[in-house]
C-alpha cells in the first residue's frame, strides 16, 4: 500500500497493548514465503492469499467474513 | 502413524469432544493427519519431541495448526499458548483456542498472548460438529500457513 504498508500497520497494532488483541487478517496477493513468515512472527492472526479470479476472491471474502464475524469469538 | 507431517494437533482432555472433532475432520475429508494429546504436558512433548516422543518427533516438523482447550490437567491451555508464542521456533504455528470458557478475562488474555483465534464450543452436538468443520475448512484450506 502507499505511504505506510500493511506490515508496518500490523507491527504497530500488535506492539501496542491497547490494540494487540484485535484480530488482524492479512489479505494480500503476496505468496512470498518471507512475507508470510514475517507476518506470523509479528503476530498476525491469519494470512490469506487473494485468489486471482473474481469468483474465488468473492468466495474467500465470504468465508473469512463468516469465520471472523460468526464463528470466532472476538475480544471485548 | 507418520508423526512427521501432522496437519492438526488437537490438545483436549475431554474424550467425547476429541473423538467427535477427529471424526468430523476426517468425514469432511479435511485431513487424516491428526494427532490427539490429552493435556498440556503431552502437547509440549509432542511439539518438542521430548518424553515419550523422543526419536519419533522433532521440532523440525511442526503441526500446521494447533487446536487447544483451556481447562486441562497438569499443564493448562493458557500455559501451552504462552510457551508456544514466546518461543521463536514455534510462535508462527496458528493456535486456535477451542474451549467452553466464554469468560471475558480468558478471551482477552488468550488474544494478548497471541492466540490466532478463539472459539467457544457450541454446547449441542450439531453446533459443535459444524464449528469443527468450519474451522477445519478455514485453517486447512483458506488460511496460508507459515512455512514450518
Amino acid at each position: 500500500m502507499p505511504k505506510v504498508n500493511g506490515i508496518e500497520v500490523l507491527e504497530k497494532i500488535k506492539a501496542d497493548e491497547r490494540t494487540k488483541a484485535i484480530p488482524v487478517v492479512i489479505l494480500t496477493s503476496s505468496n512470498q514465503s518471507p512475507d508470510i513468515k514475517k507476518c506470523y512472527g509479528l503476530g498476525v492472526n491469519s494470512y490469506i492469499i487473494k485468489p486471482v479470479e473474481f469468483e474465488a476472491y468473492a468466495k474467500a471474502i465470504k468465508e473469512l467474513g463468516l469465520y471472523w464475524l460468526l464463528l470466532n469469538r472476538p475480544p471485548e | 502413524m507418520d508423526y512427521s507431517s501432522i496437519d492438526i494437533l488437537l490438545v483436549e482432555d475431554n474424550e467425547n469432544d476429541a473423538e467427535l472433532a477427529m471424526r468430523e475432520l476426517k468425514k469432511n475429508k479435511l485431513t487424516s493427519n491428526l494427532y490427539h494429546v490429552r493435556d498440556g504436558e503431552e502437547a509440549f512433548d509432542f511439539i518438542y519431541g521430548t518424553g515419550k516422543y523422543v526419536g519419533v518427533r522433532s521440532i523440525e516438523n511442526l503441526p500446521r495448526v494447533i487446536l487447544l482447550d483451556i481447562q486441562m490437567p497438569k499443564v493448562n491451555g493458557i500455559e501451552v499458548l504462552e510457551k508456544i508464542k514466546a518461543d521463536g521456533q514455534t510462535n508462527a504455528i496458528p493456535v486456535v483456542i477451542l474451549t467452553s470458557s466464554n469468560e471475558s478475562p480468558d478471551i482477552q488474555k488468550c488474544y494478548k498472548l497471541g492466540a490466532n483465534s478463539y472459539i467457544v464450543k457450541p454446547v449441542n452436538f450439531e453446533g459443535y460438529s459444524l464449528a469443527i468443520k468450519e474451522l477445519g475448512l478455514y485453517w486447512l484450506l483458506l488460511n496460508r500457513p507459515p512455512e514450518l
